[in-house]
């Protein structure tokens, strides 16, 4: 969602909304490939991140007997978690994924809506999604779409109802950085729903972009949980998201072919 | 009677329900969801569900992931 320019006193609230909800920060973060959960808790609560994604998967797999829960590390009183239907190819495992989270959540219908089209890219199927999409919001769930950098698939997802669009920046996990910057431009620009890079991010620097081209928030996973330190690249997205945030609000000065001096030439004494 | 919990068959008791089959997995304490043959089972009715044969029980909780 493309905000009016303003003018804004360092620090002041500037809060993300999604779907009437209020965060103060901007970067969402997934809780997958730490190598433990200790690990996983110290990179959540470094970034900030208030709203976490999770999967959902079969109580056998993925995780030790011994080691603690996941919801006992990050209670979802203190977190807004937002399961991700990550592994899906079809719209129904989707739908099927989201109404188990929403039945072990207690209700809880804010989803991360992702139907993937091919294991080698992890892209986006658009047309198992939309079906996907459709019968979710039919059923009262709160939709976040993971979706390709198409202006206009972003605007039709914005338009069936779901509360926030999620373009890629590169394939997930690529960590190549925000490879179509015009097209994240202009879904910014046609937004009247929170757009948040998700997926592609591989360090501080692409983070800030994404904020910089105005997008409201950046979801990631792999480039924190992947870094040499997680929890140290966890502190740097952190301040990466303000900064970009900040710069975008503050307005950059035009790209300009020739100098323009920053000393004044009045006033030379020779 | 045979129930195929998580894609693996296994053997219980006939008329077991829900409730009996998570204190059974050694699941009673962790917070899940359940669906059989595709439709979820509240847990709320966890003690009135009773399972007939061949039923396909898949049973979840919250991992990582991005």
């Amino acid at each position: 969602m493309s905000s009016v320019m303003k003018s804004t006193t360092p620090g002041t609230a500037d809060p993300l909304m999604i779907d009437g909800v209020q965060y103060q920060s901007r970067l969402l973060v997934g809780t997958g490939k730490y190598r433990d959960m200790e690990q996983t808790r110290l990179a959540v609560e470094t970034s900030g991140a208030e709203i976490i994604t999770v999967a959902i998967r079969r109580t056998n797999i993925g995780q030790n007997a011994d080691e603690p829960s996941l919801l006992d590390v990050l209670p979802p009183d203190r977190y807004t978690y937002l399961p991700n239907t990550a592994g899906c190819y079809t719209a129904e495992e989707a739908v099927r994924t989201c109404r188990l989270a929403r039945e072990l959540l207690d209700g809880h219908n804010l989803v991360k809506l992702e139907v993937l089209g091919d294991e080698k890219t992890l892209f986006p199927d658009i047309i198992q999604t939309l079906d996907a999409a459709e019968t979710l919001i039919a059923d009262d769930f709160r939709i976040m779409v993971y979706t390709n950098d198409d202006p206009i698939i972003a605007k039709r997802f914005e338009d069936m109802g779901c509360v926030a669009v999620m373009p890629l920046a590169a394939p997930i996990g690529s960590g190549l950085g925000i490879r179509n910057p015009n097209n994240i431009r202009t879904i910014v620009e046609n937004a009247g729903v929170p757009i948040l890079v998700d997926a592609g991010v591989g360090c501080a620097s692409d983070a800030a972009i994404a904020m910089e081209l105005g997008c409201d928030g950046v979801l990631m996973n792999t480039a924190i949980a992947g870094a040499q330190d997680p929890v140290l690249m966890a502190s740097a997205m952190k301040k990466a998201i303000e900064a970009g945030r900040e710069s975008y609000l503050a307005g950059r000065i035009p790209r300009k072919r020739f100098a323009s001096a920053s000393s004044p030439v009045d006033g030379l004494f020779f | 009677m045979e129930l195929v919990i998580n894609g693996k068959t296994e053997q219980l008791p006939d008329g077991i329900n829900a409730a009996q089959l998570i204190e059974h997995l050694g699941l009673a304490n962790e917070r899940l969801a359940m669906e059989v043959n595709q439709e979820i089972v509240p847990r709320s009715s966890f003690d009135s569900h009773c399972f007939k044969a061949g039923d396909r029980i898949e049973i979840v909780r919250a991992i990582g992931g991005g």
